[in-house]
């Protein structure tokens, strides 16, 4: 599904990522870990082809098409979805009248809305608000969830959709995704996540951890990289294949 | 399909038509002889002849302005046509008005829409709706020509009482030479039932449009008024001058609200109206006016819609947006004059900006010594979009007494790289993300439009960006 290349990604005359290779089969769920500010974002962005994310060297292929050069909507097109790591807010644009845009269809568009705020157990109230505006932080987060149903993407990236959430929220947003896989059985999850629980909400099959620009380390044992996490931190993560 | 959006994309300015119609118009030039001339196609009293005549003697002593902040070529004011009206008599002619009327949108003899309207083209007020209703309830709608006639102690007594010839270049050039306009009074306690609108379209290639506006709401009285322009697309600029004075005795309540769409010229700065209007009006105790604006078109615009509050507690509101692209120059803003005990303003500027475009609000609150307690509330934000455009924002403020509140906040921001790209990352292209903002950027203006307008001014942003954003 995606496989991303040799990569390297330059802002503002600085290298952020370097050397990146990472491979997403369909069906699958991945899991990315890493220190603050180690790239994890940047990936994403470069992924859905945030302007100014340049890419110097490498390729990113989705579905067989390289998507190194396509505008950020023409990638959003193709079915890939990222939720904000910090979801902007938009004053004075009805959540309604934003949610609308992402609706092909002519006829229903209030009701496929209406559907999928019961599933979140959103308000319908809010979609009188201003998008975003005075949302509490798992508001806003539960409103990224809210446009993946609406969307129905081929390949999602969680960007720290987990961070500040309560633990219901957690557990509801999570049954949410995962109920969303089961139905949608091509489709793919790339989980970039602080959280040393995230095992106990979903089963992943890889765990990379992206350090300084660099995928340092992929395993499909999920638990025992991130125990060793959780005791060693990410300094001496490489001796972990010394385990 | 691709044609078809080719064509959209070229033209945006959907009321760039012109109606090819005979018309009488009078030769270039402003002189006395061109005056008298149009007091006399026009049949109107001796008075109102001798005001023109003495507004133009005054007129030819004062200097051409200079604003600071637009730069256009100087206006030779006798390469102007003052008047032209359509030769009405033939069969012909009404249809092709009709034909104007429909692709212009408007709603006359529209069952639908409730909307009254005195519909002016060129020199002229061709149609005036729904004046019997309102007759019933003893409003009087009609154009200024008629209202010279049949109302003339009215208008006699009100005429250049909120905005007198000599207050500025253009409104002595418009006493001198106005050709209609609309007049309307609401009587005493009266709730106009339904919107009154002016529609004002320029079509000859040659003319100038001066019309004036005059409308009095008696004690305790209400309206809701409307105003909306348009004009063919040309290579040569043609001058728009107008005044509005407006009336509000004690208790009473105006809401004016204009949508300004005169063509604006093209992506390299030629061609487009030159807007010059003066609009003002009087509040009495307790009455209120609102002055609503989008500003959208025009190359050249100069307009401050302001309000002299007088009467104790009486209030006075502007709300506007301008929008600028391409070459156009918006220098608009409002003067709050508070002379009444407890008066409040409140001013709300949004401006939008591209391209080259320079967009100012000036604006100027006064408060006068004997206009206790009184309050003003300002805001200014600015939307720049490129980094061609220039907006500026000139807030003059002068507070006579020491009990008295004036707050201002002014934001200029660019737009945000950050919510365009969380839109893309929605599958929503660039253009489409640039409308959603702009709207809600002016929401808050553009929410207290009369229904009527709101439906139109959510069509106006709905524009091309290609060449605006990089
Ligand atoms: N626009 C930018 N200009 C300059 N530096 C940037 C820019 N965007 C990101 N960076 C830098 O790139 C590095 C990676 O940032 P990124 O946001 O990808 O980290 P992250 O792994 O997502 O961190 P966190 O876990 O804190 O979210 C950081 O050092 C950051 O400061
Ligand atoms: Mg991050």
């Amino acid at each position: 599904m995606l496989n991303i290349n040799k990569l390297y990604v330059k802002i503002n005359k600085k290298i952020i990522i370097k050397n990146l290779n990472l491979k997403i089969k369909k069906n699958n769920i991945h899991i990315l870990m890493g220190p603050n500010g180690s790239g994890k974002s940047t990936l994403s962005y470069v992924i859905t082809g945030k302007p100014k994310y340049k890419i110097i060297n490498g390729k990113i292929i989705f579905n067989k098409k390289k998507i190194n050069n396509l505008l950020p909507n023409k990638i959003s097109k193709l079915g890939i979805f990222l939720t904000f790591q910090y979801p902007i807010e938009i004053n004075g644009i009805t959540m309604y009248s934003f949610l609308k845009n992402l609706i092909k269809k002519k006829k229903n568009k209030l009701k496929i809305i209406k559907k999928n705020l019961k599933k979140l157990k959103i308000n319908k109230e809010y979609l009188k608000r201003y998008f975003n505006v005075g949302f509490s932080g798992g508001e806003k987060k539960k409103n990224e969830i809210l446009q993946m149903l609406i969307l129905k993407p081929k390949f999602i990236i969680l960007d720290e959709i987990d961070s500040g959430l309560d633990i219901d929220t957690l557990n509801l947003i999570f049954k949410i995704i995962k109920e969303y896989l089961f139905l949608n059985k091509n489709s793919s999850l790339l989980i970039i996540t602080h959280n040393t629980n995230i095992i106990n909400y979903i089963n992943a099959s890889f765990i990379h951890i992206l350090y300084n620009g660099k995928i340092i380390l992929t395993s499909n044992k999920i638990k025992k990289t991130i125990n060793y996490i959780n005791k060693y931190g990410y300094n001496n993560i490489k001796n972990i294949k010394l385990l | 399909m691709n044609k078809k959006i080719k064509k959209i994309k070229k033209n945006n300015y959907k009321y760039g038509f012109y109606t090819n119609i005979k018309s009488k118009t009078f030769p270039l030039g402003i002189n006395k002889k061109i005056i008298k001339k149009i007091s006399k196609i026009k049949s109107e009293p001796k008075w109102i002849k001798n005001l023109r005549l003495k507004a133009f003697k005054y007129w030819k002593k004062l200097k051409y302005p200079n604003w600071s902040n637009l730069n256009y070529k100087k206006i030779n004011f006798n390469f102007i046509s003052y008047f032209s009206k359509i030769i009405n008599n033939k069969k012909k002619n009404n249809k092709k008005i009709i034909n104007t009327v429909k692709k212009l949108n408007l709603p006359i003899n529209n069952k639908k829409k409730k909307v009254a309207i005195d519909f002016i083209f060129d020199s002229i007020s061709l149609k005036t709706t729904y004046k019997n209703i309102l007759n019933k309830k003893g409003i009087i709608f009609c154009s200024f020509n008629e209202a010279l006639k049949k109302h003339s102690n009215l208008v006699k007594k009100y005429i250049g009482t909120v905005v007198p010839y000599k207050d500025n270049f253009y409104s002595c050039l418009n006493t001198s030479v106005f050709s209609d306009g609309s007049f309307c009074y609401i009587p005493k306690g009266v709730k106009c039932p339904i919107e009154l609108s002016s529609y004002f379209r320029i079509n000859n290639n040659l003319i100038g449009q001066f019309e004036r506006t005059l409308i009095i709401v008696d004690e305790g009285g209400y309206l809701s008024y409307l105003e909306g322009c348009t004009a063919p697309i040309r290579v040569n600029n043609q001058i728009h001058a107008a005044v509005v004075e407006l009336i509000a005795l004690k208790n009473s309540t105006i809401k004016y609200s204009t949508i300004q769409n005169w063509y604006s010229g093209n992506n390299k700065g030629i061609g487009g109206i030159y807007n010059f209007v003066t609009k003002r009006g009087v509040c009495y105790d307790n009455a209120k006016i609102t002055w609503l604006q989008i500003e959208k078109g025009s190359a050249l615009t100069w307009k401050y819609p302001s309000c002299i509050l007088k009467g104790y507690k009486s209030i006075g509101n502007f709300k506007s947006i301008s929008f600028t692209k391409n070459f156009q120059q918006i220098d608009t803003g409002t003067k709050m004059i508070h002379l009444g005990k407890k008066s409040k303003s409140t001013i709300i500027s949004k401006s939008i900006c591209l391209d080259n475009s320079i967009n100012t609000y000036r604006g100027l609150v006064k408060i006068n010594r004997k206009s206790k307690k009184s309050k003003n509330f300002t805001q200014c934000d600015a939307l720049l979009i490129g980094n061609k455009c220039i907006s500026n924002t000139l807030p003059y403020i002068i507070v006579e007494n020491s009990n008295s509140i004036v707050e201002h906040e002014s934001v200029i921001s660019k737009i945000e790289d950050e919510q365009i790209f969380y839109c893309n990352q929605r599958g929503i292209n660039k253009e489409k993300a640039l409308t959603i903002i702009i709207n809600g950027f002016s929401m808050d203006i553009i929410k207290d439009l009369p229904l009527e307008f709101f439906l139109e001014a959510k069509d106006l942003f709905k524009i091309d960006f290609k060449n605006s954003v990089g």
